[in-house]
């Protein structure tokens, strides 16, 4: 082309350049701070990409494996959670859970969505902060009871109830972070539940009131241990931070069961610089914790579950052979009951945001009636069809894990082993220590020179 | 009167043998003798009995109680009842750090100090301390009451809720949000009985009051550090 065919004169022009550091999200979020001197609050996990799952590959069976025959071989999915030191370990048909979600950040309904449906599909539910509710403990079969910082509706009836419980050091999205509810979601029931004035902002606390160290938290499961007589198994669920020494500790308080979750793990509300900025993503986390158990013989004695990021049934199925026994999940929940859901998009609009991209949980008007206290928006959601829809997923989950589990060869999933795997980049081979594909390599592999 | 010797019994027969005490118990008193520092004694106890600790104890003494009396003639370890529902513990010495925390019923009284955290996120217990206080009691209390008949260290309720606190000494400083407030008559009234109940023969005349601001109430960016 030349200079005579453009609409201009002159010599040729740079084309407007958007700049990679400063993006159109970087200043439409200066913009958001210059105007309200506030930080951006919200729900979800890191929307950032990182090393995930999807890095990963099974090789399968070839001439040197041998895969079992799809639907028909049998291809075992029960896990035994609490074998250390309890009188009463929970056993599930599979090893996908439900993690901790309060009530108060999810309505009443949607909790016993989560009952209903993990009930149906034999596995546990977990409470979270605020308390043990009704809706939930009925319709869960297996219910695990959350221990926290805040200690909101904390009591020894409940504790008593519980099939497990789970004291909540830390969580992927906000390790060393304490949560929030605004007062938007604090109903009369909400804030009696919790002890506190109605429709006031609340803080939960990011540390436990009564112990501060690890020789502290040993007492502390004594003390668990004694009220409830040695029967439920005591998880210790810690975000991603520093997973070996994490671990570690967690063994040698007591834990029968340690809960991993990582950065890309779901939160009801917290600062979206910490979401973003704070924990190691997932994949990071699960080898140094498995080396940790393995390092103190404790490997399948006590038991792993992760979170952060888990979304099909490959995703448990790597997992599993990684190390876990099994993972739990938050979001992908959330999304099976109809959060986000293209459904409501018209109303997403309405709030400036899309299906999909809904994150302001916090502020209690979710169109699809789930994370919200509005008794209006909470009545179009059903808790039949949600815990079905669960079931359903959950399902899904399970036979896309036991696919792969067969294809390698692998008559139960806790026989998936990371030598079923590759890795698809440096950063992720590096992360689960397993070869990059078409190598016998990984960074760090010892004796490597790396 | 039953009495368990913790020397020569273990501490999960001792707490088995109290939790088979049901409201109708005849046996209703209990002798708890030779604790030494053992942590989680009498803890999660959930009927109307009295259980005598005859020397010092570690860790959550009564942890978790309801409807029980809990007396340790000793000193107790960190969190003496903590997240106790009803009920009453006593300890005739001094209690380690956050006595009573997340408490959401019953009396505390401790005839001695308590050190740091005393009352930290208490949720309706009341804490009746003959002696003083350590750093950061009442932290992020909820509701309840604290009365403190000598003095109170640094930072005393801060990020308070509802929680009522009376303190007779010095307070060393307030922490965030809370403030000195009026002694209206109805709260000379809760503190007499406060008094009463916990033994102490102060008069709630001595008391100065202290609660929230409620100037953290609301997410603002000027309470954010
Ligand atoms: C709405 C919501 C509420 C949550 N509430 C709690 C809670 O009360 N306690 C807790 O330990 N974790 C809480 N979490 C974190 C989950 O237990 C879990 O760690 C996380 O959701 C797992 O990651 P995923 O969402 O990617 O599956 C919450 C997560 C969500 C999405």
């Amino acid at each position: 082309m030349t200079m005579k065919d453009t609409k201009h004169d002159g010599p040729p022009r740079t084309p407007p350049r958007q700049s990679a550091t400063f993006t159109q999200d970087v200043n439409a979020e200066i913009r958001r701070a210059a105007a309200t001197g506030i930080y951006d609050i919200r729900g979800g996990g890191a929307k950032r990409k990182v090393p995930h799952f999807d890095d990963l590959l099974f090789l399968g069976a070839s001439i040197s494996r041998y895969p079992l025959e799809g639907y028909r071989e049998r291809c075992g999915t029960d896990v035994t959670l609490g074998t250390r030191h309890a009188k009463n370990p929970i056993k599930l048909d599979i090893p996908v859970t439900i993690a901790g979600m309060s009530f108060g950040a999810l309505s009443g309904a949607a909790k016993e969505a989560l009952g209903r449906g993990a009930s149906a599909a034999g596995t546990s539910t977990t409470t979270g902060d605020g308390g043990m509710t009704q809706e939930e403990r009925g319709h869960s079969s297996k219910l695990v009871y959350q221990y926290l910082p805040s200690r909101y509706g904390m009591n020894p009836d409940d504790l008593r109830k519980a099939d497990a419980i789970e004291v909540v050091v830390g969580q992927g999205a906000k390790p060393g972070g304490g949560g929030m509810l605004l007062g938007q979601k604090i109903s009369d029931r909400v804030a009696q539940m919790r002890n506190l004035p109605q429709g006031i902002d609340q803080r939960s606390a990011c540390r436990h009131p009564d112990w501060t160290g690890p020789d502290d938290l040993e007492i502390k499961i004594l003390e668990l241990r004694e009220i409830t007589g040695w029967k439920v198994p005591i998880y210790i669920k810690v975000g991603g931070a520093r997973p070996y020494f994490d671990t570690t500790l967690a063994i040698k308080a007591g834990a029968d069961v340690v809960v991993l979750d990582g950065m890309q793990g779901g939160t009801a509300a917290t600062q979206d610089v910490f979401i973003e900025h704070v924990g190691q993503p997932i994949l990071a986390c699960i080898r140094e914790s498995v080396r940790a158990l393995q390092d103190m013989n404790m490997h399948r004695e006590v038991q792993l579950i992760v979170s952060g990021g888990i979304r099909s049934g490959a995703d448990v199925a790597k997992c599993m052979a990684l190390g876990a026994d099994a993972v739990a999940i938050g979001t992908a929940a959330l999304i099976a009951l109809g959060d986000n859901d293209p459904r409501w998009e018209e109303e997403y609009q309405k709030l400036g945001t899309t299906a999909g991209a809904y994150d302001d949980w916090h502020e209690g008007r979710d169109p699809a009636g789930i994370t919200t206290q509005d008794p209006e928006l909470a009545a179009r959601f059903d808790p039949i069809e949600g815990g079905r829809r669960l079931n359903n997923f959950l399902k899904v989950m399970t036979l896309e894990a036991q696919t792969i589990a067969r294809a390698c060869g692998k008559n139960h999933l806790h026989n998936l082993e990371p030598e079923d795997l590759c890795a698809i980049t440096m950063e992720a081979a590096a992360m689960a220590k397993v070869p990059l594909a078409g190598t016998d390599w990984w960074p760090g592999k010892p004796g490597t020179g790396f | 009167m039953q009495t368990i010797d913790l020397g020569t019994t273990a501490l999960r027969e001792l707490n088995a043998s109290l939790h088979a005490q049901a409201a109708d118990t005849n046996q209703t008193a209990w002798e708890i003798v030779n604790p030494r520092g053992s942590h989680a004694v009498a803890v999660g106890l959930d009927a109307p009995i009295e259980v005598y600790v005859k020397g010092s104890t570690g860790y959550y003494t009564a942890g978790m109680n309801k409807q029980a009396t809990v007396h340790v003639h000793g000193s107790a370890g960190p969190g003496v009842a903590e997240n106790m529902i009803s009920g009453t513990v006593i300890v005739d010495g001094d209690a380690s750090q956050y006595a009573g925390a997340t408490g959401h019923g019953g009396t505390l009284v401790i005839k001695g100090n308590a050190s740091s955290r005393c009352g930290i996120s208490m949720k309706g217990i009341d804490i009746v301390v003959h002696g003083n206080v350590g750093h950061m009691s009442a932290f992020m209390a909820q509701s309840g009451n604290l009365v403190v008949c000598g003095d109170a260290g640094e930072a005393l309720g801060d990020s308070i809720y509802e929680a009522r606190l009376f303190v007779r000494g010095s307070v060393k400083s307030l922490g965030a949000d809370c403030i000195e407030k009026e002694m209206r008559p109805e709260h000379l009234e809760i503190l007499r009985d406060l008094l009463e109940r916990g033994g102490c023969d102060a008069r709630p005349e001595e008391f100065r009051r202290y609660g929230s601001a409620r100037q953290l109430y609301n997410f603002n960016i000027d309470n954010a550090y």
